[in-house]
């Protein structure tokens, strides 16, 4: 073991560290947040009792959940019941791991510490917990595990409720994650490279993905939405038809962590929007915050965080506006629009990359971006378009007449 | 269909789908900065004047705790005729009839249970001597369940003001 891995070990650490317990109070603040918003929305005010404007509410939650009893269903599989938290909960966090959050800090020290022997480290640190060179495949990979914890609640909790929100779980999540993984396959067209912190590097050469590939950043965005289950597609929990879904026999802080994972798929969901399509940590209009530096850090940390909190609240907007697909419109959006239009999506940019690319000759990245923005627009007013006229969404009973109606007819007028 | 739905066909050509969304968050997002309508009930009282009584106030008709009036010696107007203890619908008044020398009628007994109480407002109603009334009030927390039967000291001595009513010739209470 050399001392610049001893080093480096450190520094992983201790950005574990700082990244799980940011993630964690975030986590908690935000669900004030959402009442917050909530209760904005609707012209109320929202908790406002416990500490300054409400802002020790998350603490105390978190105080009585503690003190709560733990139930366990007398038919309920015991193990899996126990487990299905811990496994929700744990792929919403391991999926912020390979976000960068900032530009990247110088940080040289070389220190030895008794037993330990010496701590080297020189250059730049990346501010991401993993730079994995594949970050965008773990980021697939990890994020369609959330789906056995909910389905293994709704299952081992041995009740109708439960069982029926686990399983629209494992539906519409494998559903979404289809066209959520196509499409970012035109993001890696674009950027030509899997690794999250290269993707940044290309949008601050170019544009930040979000014009040229508006299509892909709306599909992204509507299974995000249904891969954390949130609002137009919270089916797996449907309150007001399965009281609670998969957590409906989940008590105290078995039911604080799917809560908790909740939140924490949110901010990931974000993030990842952020990060693929909106600069990542990039500050638009500058090259300053390019070169690694303690300030460069500290703001593009901050433009991370502004960039981030926008998207929560935009997802907490959705929430309070729109209400609940049902569940056929739901399968026919993600299966029937969203699924073709991303693999069309991918063969349009496919062509218009090696039209501009090989045809037109343009090799500077921004007039690269520019005209294949100029196509998004056009794509995206005809498939919004489209999409406005509810072909897909349509209601299911208009296909088929009863089967002993009478021939269609003109209605009596009189 | 087996049971004969009757399935309507819906119209595809007003509809929007992505405009609608569109409206509708900007509707959202409009209420986020419009006046809140919570009153802060502690500090905000409905029944009290000062902090935003006005803007927030009980119903005149509202029909809470009852309220026992008294004559000018400080005496309860009550005859002890029995008769809100007769329509009490919920028999939660307990009446016992007392005469004086001057063969003047008065409750020795007049209590009434506030947790069986419907408060219907009959027992105001039916007085012939408008001395019992359902008050304007609703703040009743007590640490024991034994202090919910008011006696008649306790229904005189409050301040609070009386119920309204329902009156059939004024309907909207104009």
């Amino acid at each position: 073991v050399t001392p610049e891995m001893k080093g480096f070990l450190l520094l992983s650490i201790i950005k574990m560290l700082v990244v799980f317990t940011v993630i964690m109070v975030g986590v908690a603040l935000l669900t004030l947040m959402e009442r917050k918003v909530s209760a904005w929305m609707q012209n109320r005010r929202g908790p406002n009792r416990v500490g300054p404007a409400g802002l020790l509410q998350p603490a105390a939650d978190g105080l009585k959940n503690i003190l709560k009893e733990e139930t366990l269903p007398g038919q309920a599989s015991r193990w899996l019941f126990i487990l299905a938290p811990a496994m929700s909960f744990v792929p919403a966090l391991l999926l912020f791991a390979v976000i960068p959050f900032a530009a990247p800090l110088p940080v040289d020290f070389d220190f030895s510490l008794g037993p330990l022997g010496q701590f080297v480290h020189h250059g730049l640190m990346p501010m991401v917990v993993a730079d994995l060179p594949i970050g965008f495949l773990f980021v697939l990979a990890i994020s369609s595990m959330g789906v056995y914890g909910i389905a293994l609640a709704g299952w081992a909790s041995n009740s109708k409720y439960a069982l029926l929100g686990g399983l629209r779980a494992a539906a519409q999540m494998v559903s979404y994650e289809v066209p959520m993984g196509l499409s970012l396959i035109p993001v890696l067209l674009l950027s030509g490279n899997v690794s999250l912190s290269a993707i940044i590097r290309d949008q601050q050469m170019s544009l930040w993905y979000v014009l040229p590939l508006f299509l892909s950043f709306f599909i992204f965005l509507v299974s995000g939405f249904a891969e954390t289950n949130r609002l137009p597609f919270d089916l797996p929990e449907a309150e007001s038809e399965l009281i609670a879904g998969y957590h409906t026999e989940y008590s105290a802080m078995k039911f604080s962590f799917f809560f908790i994972a909740e939140y924490s798929n949110v901010v990931t969901v974000c993030a990842m929007v952020t990060t693929l399509f909106f600069g990542g940590w990039d500050i638009p209009f500058t090259h300053w915050d390019e070169t690694g530096g303690v300030l460069q850090s500290i703001a593009t940390a901050g433009f991370f965080f502004v960039k981030v909190m926008f998207w929560i609240f935009f997802v907490m907007w959705i929430r309070w506006t729109l209400p609940r697909f049902r569940y056929d419109q739901l399968m026919s959006l993600g299966w029937k629009v969203l699924l073709p239009l991303s693999l069309a999506y991918i063969m349009v940019v496919c062509v218009a990359i090696y039209v501009v690319e090989h045809v037109l000759g343009l090799t500077d990245p921004i007039l690269e971006g520019l005209s294949l923005f100029a196509l998004s627009v056009v794509v995206s007013i005809l498939v919004f378009g489209v999409l406005d006229r509810g072909v897909f969404v349509r209601g299911s009973g208009r296909q088929r007449r009863p089967l002993n109606a009478p021939a269609r007819r003109a209605p009596a007028v009189t | 269909m087996a049971i004969g739905v009757k399935v309507l066909a819906r119209p595809s050509r007003d509809v929007s789908y992505v405009r609608a969304t569109l409206k509708g968050m900007a509707l959202t997002f409009k209420h986020m900065f419009e006046k809140k309508v919570t009153m802060q009930y502690p500090e905000e009282r409905s029944t009290d004047a000062e902090h935003g009584g006005g803007q927030w106030s009980l119903a005149p008709r509202w029909r809470g705790t009852h309220r026992m009036l008294t004559d000018e010696q400080g005496r309860s107007k009550c005859v002890a005729c029995g008769l809100c203890p007769q329509i009490c619908p919920a028999n939660c008044i307990k009446l016992v009839p007392g005469e004086d020398e001057e063969g003047h009628r008065y409750p020795l007994i007049y209590e009434i249970d506030e947790f069986r109480c419907i408060f219907c407002g009959y027992c105001q109603e039916v007085c012939p001597e408008e001395a019992i009334h359902v008050g304007v009030h609703y703040e009743n927390s007590e640490y024991s369940r034994g202090r919910f039967v008011y006696d008649l000291e306790r229904l005189s001595s409050q301040t609070h003001a009386v119920s309204t009513l329902w009156d059939p010739t004024d309907p909207k209470g104009e």
